[in-house]
C-alpha cells in the first residue's frame, strides 16, 4: 500500500515534467512520434531506477559518512555519466535488439536533468533504499506517459493550420500548459 | 571586439531563452515571481562565467577525448561554490530555488557555450561571451518571471499592483501558467524578430 502510494504519488500527482519541470528538453526534443517517444521513455525508466539506486548507495555509504555531502553535486553527475556509458556498453554485448532500440536514446539521458533532479531529491526527501528505487521508477513511467501522450497531440498538431509565429516551440509549450493544467486534477487524491 | 554588438546578440538574437530555447527547466520552474528570475540568473551567470574563464585556460592541457567529462567536473565545481554561498548568504532564494541550484550543472547553455566556445576561444573573449550569455539568461527569466507575477499574484518583486483581495489569475504562478506564458512571450519574440529581419 505505502509503495503504491508513492507510485501513484509519482506518476500522476507529481509528474516529473508537467508539475516538477524536469526534463523539458527531451520532452520538447523527442516528441514529434509517438515510436521515438516511446524508445525514450523506456530508457529513462531503465536509467533512472539503475541511476537512483547507485546514487543512493553512494550517498550513504560514502558521502555521509565520510562527511563530505557538499561533493554531492559533482560525484552523482559523474556516477551518472559513467553508468550511463556503461549500460550501453554492456546493452552492446549482450542485447542488440535492445541496444538497437535504446541505443541511440542513451547518450542523450546523461543530460536529462529529470535523472540527476531525482537522484538529489530522494536524498532530500529522505526515502530508504527501496523507497526510493520505486519512487524512482514511478516517476519515469509518469515521464514517459507524459512524453507519449504529447507526442500523440504533436503528431496531430501537424496537420492543423498554426499562426506563423506560434509555429514549433510556441505551440508545443501552450500544449504542454494545457496538459498540465488537466494533471493538477490529480493534485487532491494523496497528501 | 564590438562590445554594444555581443550584448545584443546575447540580449536578442541569441537570446538563450527565448530564442535558443536552451536551460528550459529552470525558466520554467523558478519563474513564479520575478525576484527567482534574477536569483537563479545571477547563479548560472556567475557558474557561466567561471566555467567559461577556467575552460579556456585549461584547453590546450586537456586531451580532446576527456573534453566532457573534464567541462562537466570544472562546471560541477562552480556550482558547488554557488550553492553553498547561496546557502550562507541568501537562505530563503535557497530554499526557494530548491533542487534547480545543483541542477545547472545540467543546463544545457553552460556546457553548450563551454564546447562551443569557450573551448575555442582565449581567456577575455570567453569571459565577455560568458558575462553576455548570462545576462541574456538573466533577462529571459526575469521577463517571464515579472509576467507571471503580475498576472498571476498581482504584483511585482513583492509590490503588490492590485488591491489585497483582488482577484488574480492564479493558474499564471502554478505549473500550467509557467508553459502557456512562456509558449506565448517566444511566439511574440518571434514575430518580432522576423519583422525586423
Amino acid at each position: 500500500m505505502e509503495y503504491l502510494i508513492i507510485i501513484i504519488g509519482a506518476v500522476l500527482v507529481n509528474n516529473v515534467v508537467l508539475i516538477q519541470f524536469l526534463g523539458i528538453c527531451p520532452f520538447l526534443g523527442v516528441s514529434t512520434r509517438i515510436s521515438t517517444a516511446l524508445g525514450m521513455a523506456a530508457a529513462v525508466v531503465f536509467v533512472m531506477a539503475l541511476a537512483t539506486a547507485a546514487t543512493f548507495l553512494l550517498q550513504i555509504g560514502v558521502l555521509i559518512p565520510l562527511k563530505i555531502e557538499f561533493l554531492q553535486t559533482l560525484l552523482f553527475i559523474l556516477v551518472i555519466a559513467a553508468l550511463v556509458q556503461m549500460v550501453e556498453l554492456i546493452l552492446k554485448k549482450v542485447s542488440q535488439p535492445l541496444y538497437q532500440a535504446l541505443g541511440v536514446y542513451l547518450p542523450l539521458i546523461t543530460t536529462n536533468c529529470a535523472i540527476l533532479g531525482i537522484a538529489v531529491l530522494v536524498t532530500r526527501i529522505g526515502y530508504n533504499l527501496a523507497q526510493s528505487v520505486v519512487y524512482a521508477v514511478g516517476i519515469a513511467v509518469g515521464f514517459g506517459f507524459a512524453l507519449v501522450i504529447f507526442a500523440g497531440i504533436r503528431e496531430r498538431q501537424e496537420l492543423y493550420d498554426i499562426p506563423e509565429a506560434m509555429k514549433g516551440a510556441p505551440i508545443a509549450l501552450v500544449t504542454a500548459g494545457l496538459m498540465s493544467l488537466a494533471f493538477m486534477g490529480f493534485s487532491g487524491m494523496i497528501k | 571586439m564590438n562590445l554594444a554588438k555581443e550584448l545584443f546578440r546575447g540580449l536578442i538574437k541569441e537570446n538563450p531563452t527565448l530564442v535558443l530555447l536552451l536551460g528550459m527547466c529552470p525558466t520554467l520552474a523558478v519563474s513564479n515571481q520575478a525576484i527567482n528570475g534574477i536569483g537563479m540568473g545571477l547563479a548560472a551567470t556567475f557558474v557561466l562565467v567561471g566555467s567559461n574563464v577556467v575552460i579556456a585556460m585549461i584547453k590546450n592541457v586537456t586531451p580532446d577525448k576527456v573534453r566532457i567529462p573534464i567541462f562537466v567536473v570544472v562546471i560541477a565545481c562552480f556550482v558547488t561554490i554557488v550553492d553553498l554561498c547561496m546557502n550562507a548568504f541568501t537562505p530563503d532564494l535557497h530554499a526557494t530555488l530548491g533542487i534547480f541550484i545543483p541542477l545547472i550543472v545540467v543546463n544545457c547553455i553552460i556546457l553548450g557555450r563551454a564546447e562551443a566556445f569557450a573551448s575555442k576561444n582565449t581567456v577575455l573573449p570567453s569571459l565577455v561571451d560568458g558575462i553576455v550569455m548570462g545576462i541574456g539568461f538573466t533577462c529571459g527569466l526575469t521577463v517571464l518571471g515579472s509576467i507571471r507575477e503580475i498576472l498571476g499574484n498581482g504584483s511585482i518583486f513583492g509590490y503588490k499592483l492590485v488591491a489585497e483581495n483582488a482577484s488574480t489569475i492564479l493558474v499564471f504562478i502554478l505549473p500550467p501558467g509557467a508553459f502557456i506564458a512562456l509558449g506565448f512571450l517566444i511566439a511574440t519574440v518571434n514575430r518580432l524578430l522576423k519583422k525586423k529581419a
